[in-house]
């Protein structure tokens, strides 16, 4: 009886394996490129090698000297020559970014909160938040560096103003966007203000602040450089952009190039590090991270 | 006459802008009943159920639960839930946590609070969901979710305001049944607004039929069935002779309005 059953079993599940062979056998004829997974990868490396090789070329070809462009091997070559000196300067950059980056957060964080307390306190406050949006860095730098002696602080304290505004208004924001059925919930079972704000209000802010940490985080960077430009800090301490005016004055335009294309990197690691916070936090539930 | 557990004396309903949603309604529900508001949209029925939970409030007139003001409603005995429309889960909350969340809001200490709400998911027939979330759960399990959030409390008066409108005709009749055996089970008071006349007269022990612009009640209709209802009182005679009843003296009352509507527009 079970001998009799067996066999066919058997012959199904050579069957079905056979099956699955030959998908599998489909699947790998389909060449690597023609995969839209890998496809969509390669596709930006593509470009990035191609406008290089073009870069290359041009230079090359072109002897195109370089003190006016230098070729992307000059640069590498700078940059490889330079990098004890380059680096400092990039964690002394980084140090101001991500100080700057911090305070931003937890400030503007802080603000949201007291704009959701009240309509009062943010009718009277947010026009000062839009101010200090729209007032140029690069023109209250200089006070700044006056006021604040420790030069670490003014130049974050430069940083962390051009970053704040994208966290409060986001923060802010968030905070409100809360799905009034909820709200309702939290009221028939008499929640406190500080239940609803813990349990409610900022869970459902998550994603927006998330939103804002994107934008602050690039804007903390670019706040650090713009404030390092106005302070003009040599010395140990000297930054990226105290390295690229430099290179500038002695025409030493690879290392321009090899300082600049390190701030770049910075920039897209820091984004790269927002969003992946993004989404080990929003995993699961929220529609941006599934 | 014993006091009535929901009193609504001359309520009256106005907003700014001049509409009335409600106009002088009067209304009591006594403790241990299933009364369904039924009426088309703009009658004010979800309005008069956001009052019994006492997150909307009359310009006129008042409401008292269980003979006092809504300050006493939440002690032992006297505990409200409502079901909305929409499910209304927490998405960053699992499907445990989010039936929990009355629990831990009224400061029931953790472990318990957990218990009873696998218990309660249980109740619903999603004990093997506790730890989805919801948006993992199809519409009818979510709102399965939301009933359980809303039972979790043991409620003496459960409000529910067209919580299954949403899902397709089959889900909808199944958690009518389940609903219902609930309220047989548990000795609680059930008030639920709906626009279809069936799933009224299915699940109520009294309908209260409304009727829009302005908001007022224009009938109260006993529905004298069986005390345990299942697919078979959906095909019986007094089942379709209810139907029929309501859906004529809604019609009369539309028709009234309709007149009504046009003797304005001609004057």
């Amino acid at each position: 009886m079970s001998g009799q059953t067996v066999q066919p079993l058997r012959i199904a599940r050579a069957a079905g394996e056979t099956a699955g062979a030959a998908t599998t056998a489909a699947r790998e004829r389909v060449p690597l490129l023609r995969r839209p997974g890998v496809a969509r990868a390669l596709a930006p490396w593509c470009v990035g090698f191609l406008m290089l090789g073009i870069w290359q070329a041009w230079c090359t070809l072109g002897a195109v000297p370089a003190y006016l462009v230098p070729s992307p091997a000059a640069i590498v070559q700078q940059l490889v020559q330079d990098w004890p000196m380059l680096f400092a300067s990039l964690l002394a950059t980084l140090k101001i970014t991500l100080l700057a980056f911090a305070v931003a957060t937890v400030l503007g964080v802080a603000i949201a909160l007291l704009f959701v307390q009240s309509p009062l306190i943010e009718a009277s406050l947010f026009p000062y938040a839009i101010l200090l949006q729209v007032t140029p860095v690069v023109a209250i730098a200089p006070l700044i560096i006056i006021w604040v002696k420790n030069t670490t602080a003014a130049l974050v304290v430069c940083a962390m103003l051009v970053a704040l505004f994208p966290v409060i208004s986001n923060t802010a924001l968030g905070l409100r966007s809360v799905n009034p059925g909820l709200v309702n919930l939290f009221r028939i079972h008499r929640a406190t203000r500080w239940q609803t704000l813990v349990r409610l209000r900022i869970p459902s802010a998550l994603p927006y602040f998330f939103g804002g940490l994107r934008i602050s985080s690039g804007l903390s960077l670019i706040g650090a450089v713009v404030a390092e430009f106005v302070a003009g800090t040599g010395g140990s301490g000297a930054g990226l952009a105290y390295q690229i005016l430099q290179a500038g004055f002695q025409l030493n335009i690879p290392r321009l190039f090899a300082a600049l294309l390190l701030i770049t990197v910075t920039g897209v690691l820091l984004f790269g590090m927002t969003v992946w916070l993004s989404r080990v936090c929003l995993r699961g539930w929220h529609e941006s991270e599934l | 006459m014993s006091i009535p557990l929901l009193a609504v004396q001359r309520v009256d309903k106005r907003y700014p802008n001049g509409t009335v949603a409600l106009d002088d309604v009067r209304l009591d529900i006594e403790s241990g009943e299933f009364v369904s508001l039924l009426g088309p949209s703009g009658c004010g029925k979800s309005t008069l159920l956001k009052m019994f939970a006492g997150i909307e409030t009359p310009t006129h007139g008042h409401l008292r639960w269980w003979g006092g003001p809504f300050a006493t409603v939440g002690a032992p005995g006297r505990r409200l839930s409502f079901v909305f429309q929409e499910a209304t889960l927490m998405p960053w909350a699992t499907v445990a946590e989010n039936v929990r969340l009355p629990l831990d809001l009224a400061g029931v200490p953790r472990r318990e609070a957990q218990a009873r709400a696998c218990e309660a998911l249980e109740g619903v027939g999603l004990g093997k969901f506790c730890a989805a979330r919801p948006r993992e759960l199809s519409g009818g399990m979510q709102m399965r979710a939301s009933l359980a959030r809303a039972l979790v409390t043991e409620p003496d008066l459960l409000l529910l305001d067209e919580p299954f409108g949403a899902l397709d005709e089959f889900t909808r009749n199944r958690l009518d049944s389940d609903l219902r055996a609930l309220w047989q089970r548990r000795a609680m008071t059930v008030v639920f607004v709906t626009h279809s006349i069936q799933e009224a007269v299915f699940l109520s022990s009294r309908v209260v039929v409304m009727q829009a612009r302005p908001g007022r009640v224009i009938a109260d209709v006993p529905i004298d069935g069986p005390a345990a209802r299942d697919d078979d009182w959906r095909i019986s005679t007094p089942f379709i002779e209810h139907t029929c009843a309501l859906s004529k003296r809604i019609a009369d009352a539309h028709a009234a309005l309709q007149i009504d509507e046009d003797s304005e527009v001609q004057s």
